[in-house]
């Protein structure tokens, strides 16, 4: 077990160094390719020669690209420094370098926005695990009744309306018409009444999208297990109907959720650009968008290994708790 | 009427009929049959002929009321002096697992996947035993892994069903099926899924458990093969409908009903000419939604046309061909001998 843990764990380390290596292959390699230059993003529109030359020498653009790297990776293990000769600017591990645009240090600045996404995440998911599955399995339970076609026509559009529609929908009603949420978004640390607030409509709206899914895959998944020869035995062994179905079949048809719900959850933690768009909400998916559009390469690429590491990590959890819930999984 | 007069298990005029978009199933037509404790019947016939729905009735494990899939089921169980047909599901389930139990064809999906077989068997037992306490059902289930021939059952106990090969599963289902002393076991192709050495074992297994415990015994197979080596009796269905039943020795000797004779010579034999090994009955299994008219079997029987066209016209009833013996067959009983003296038994 513990070999095996430290096993994956190596493996994270390589896999994030894997998309680094990607990333700034494509982020580094593309400006070069196209003709812009990086130092020039730095320093602006209208900075004289010098100054940018100053730049690029202090940020290390002069080097080659795989002695870029090197620096970038010791940047993250052991922090590094920007020395322009004059002027050293220490960036403390782990750095992922300077923004462009502000001149902020990456990896702070992504920390403090993190927090958002885990708020977003961490309150949705619970709803939408509980929400879900809850109308999947009464749905299955109760086959071919209104009940079971009402809440699969309501998942069918869950699942088919974007983030955007059903989200500006809610605020129209919600927030414009009938003024019951704040459209701000407040630190938990600073009020937790107005973060709650804050957050009720975006955690309904994304759990009402992911709500779909699993009512879906755990009404089609217990109707699966109903099916199995050792639900009949279970009964033929005079249990009771509700130990059939709440013991024996339960325990099947949710396994293969808790797999679906790690990844789920490790990739919303790595932003969710959709649902920040749309309640205004500063978290990883925001800053991906701002990035993106200014051409932050820093930043995006910070972003990218922060969503890395969160699926990353996420699967690993997934697995390590497969092997707990399943006994045929043995972790080797 | 009290207890005594009647048999242990009687069914009586016993119909299942399905409803589908495409018409009324129906998997069983008109089936009654009687069984003592200690006795081995084996109901005999091909897929779709109405033997595993037979059993599924019996057990109750047909879904009820008004739910999608739920049979119409008519007729009469009699379990030990109790209805069964017509008690309420909670009487049947009180029942299942403690006056009867089932073991089922494949008991790698029969098992459940996630709990070990210890647990599944303690999981039967407490279920009939709620003063049981955990140590004595584990106790009890320990004792019954090691009836039924699993070796160190103190330690398998606690072993996953996919920890086990096919023949210990099927071993283990016996004893998940035998914890409570049920007196009626039905065993569903207990034998198809597994190897062709273990088959014998399992066979030898269950008889020699029924003789222990002196429980009436059904076998459900396509495999007269397996009949005979263990039941006393024999019912070979067809279409939904009993053909023949008589003392199992009386079927392979003399059997009556032409069904019979094809299941017999379906039967691989070694010891002739390769073209000769086989006798295939010849045509498809009959539907059950439009059955075809008279006898269901007519249009697969190559004695039809001796019946004066009675085999397409009028539904033939079992009747006795000799003491205990019945067959449902429209041909004279003197031309049935006459076949199988002179064009059957030969080759058989």
């Amino acid at each position: 077990m513990l070999v095996y843990l430290f096993r994956r764990l190596i493996n994270v380390v390589l896999m994030l160094l894997v998309v680094a290596a990607v990333t700034f292959g494509i982020f580094f390699m593309v400006p070069k390719l196209t003709g812009t230059d990086p130092a020039l993003l730095y320093v602006g529109k209208i900075a004289d020669h010098a100054a940018v030359e100053g730049i690029r020498h202090k940020m290390g653009l002069d080097k080659s690209i795989v002695e870029q790297f090197w620096l970038f990776l010791k940047g993250v293990f052991v922090g590094r420094d920007f020395n322009a000769g004059v002027d050293v600017t220490h960036c403390y591990a782990p750095c992922l370098g300077y923004s462009f645009k502000t001149e902020q240090e990456v990896f702070p600045l992504l920390l403090s926005r993190v927090g958002v996404d885990i708020s977003l995440a961490v309150g949705a998911s619970v709803l939408w695990l509980l929400l879900g599955t809850a109308t999947g399995i009464v749905s299955a339970l109760r086959r071919g009744t209104a009940l079971d076609r009402i809440s699969m026509t309501v998942a069918l559009a869950g699942v088919s309306l974007p983030m955007y529609f059903t989200g500006l929908v809610a605020l129209a009603v919600f927030v414009h018409q009938l003024g019951w949420f704040p459209n701000t978004y407040t630190e938990f640390a600073d009020d937790p009444v107005s973060w709650f607030q804050g957050l009720v409509l975006p955690w309904i709206t994304l759990a009402f999208l992911f709500a779909a899914t699993y009512a879906r895959l755990s009404r089609a998944t217990l109707l699966d297990v109903l099916g199995e020869d050792y639900i009949r035995t279970a009964r033929a062994k005079g249990l009771k109907e509700p130990v059939v179905i709440g013991k024996h079949a339960m325990r099947s048809t949710l396994t293969p959720i808790l797999t679906v719900f790690g990844m789920d959850l490790g990739g919303l933690l790595g932003g969710a650009v959709l649902t920040e768009k749309t309640f205004n909400l500063r978290g990883l998916g925001y800053e991906a968008v701002q990035s993106i559009s200014s051409s932050d390469l820093p930043v995006i690429m910070g972003v990218t290994m922060f969503a890395a590491f969160f699926i990353i990590m996420a699967s690993l959890v997934v697995d390590l708790l497969y092997a707990v819930v399943d006994p045929k999984v043995k972790l080797a | 009427m009290s207890n005594d007069d009647k048999p242990f298990l009687s069914v009586r005029d016993l119909k299942v009929h399905f409803p589908t978009d495409d018409g009324l199933v129906k998997s069983v037509n008109g089936l009654s049959f009687d069984l003592e404790r200690g006795k081995t019947l084996g109901i005999v016939g091909e897929s779709g002929s109405g033997k595993s729905v037979t059993s599924l009735s019996i057990m109750g494990l047909h879904r009820t009321g008004t739910k999608r899939g739920a049979p119409q089921i008519s007729g009469e169980i009699w379990l030990d002096g109790e209805e069964l047909v017509a008690a309420g599901p909670n009487r049947v389930r009180q029942l299942r697992g403690q006056k009867m139990a089932m073991i089922f064809q494949d008991p790698l999906t029969a098992m459940h996947p996630y709990y070990t077989v210890g647990a599944q068997i303690i999981e039967g037992y407490r279920a009939h035993h709620p003063g049981a306490s955990k140590k004595e059902a584990r106790t009890r289930a320990i004792e019954m892994l090691d009836r039924v021939g699993i070796p160190q059952p103190d330690k398998r106990v606690d072993s996953y069903p996919h920890e086990f090969s096919g023949g210990m599963r099927q071993r283990a289902m016996i004893a998940m099926a035998l914890v409570n002393d049920p007196s009626l076991l039905i065993a569903d192709e207990p034998t198809t899924a597994l190897d062709v050495t273990v088959q014998a074992q399992i066979l030898d297994l269950i008889r020699d458990l029924q003789k222990e415990f002196g429980s009436a015994v059904i076998i459900i197979t396509h495999d007269l093969g397996v009949v005979a080596e263990i039941a006393d009796d024999i019912l070979v269905m067809y279409g939904g409908k009993p053909v023949e039943r008589g003392p199992a020795e009386t079927i392979f000797d003399s059997p009556e009903h032409p069904y019979t004779w094809g299941l017999l010579g379906s039967m691989p034999r070694l010891d002739r000419e390769l073209q000769d090994r086989l006798i295939p009955v010849k045509g498809t299994p009959p539907s059950l939604i439009n059955v075809p008219s008279g006898c269901a079997f007519h249009p697969r029987c190559p004695y039809a046309e001796l019946t004066g066209g009675r085999s397409t016209s009028e539904v033939p009833v079992l009747a006795e061909a000799a003491p205990r013996h019945h067959a449902a067959c429209h041909l004279p009983i003197a031309e049935r001998h006459r076949i199988f003296t002179e064009e059957i038994a030969p080759r058989l």
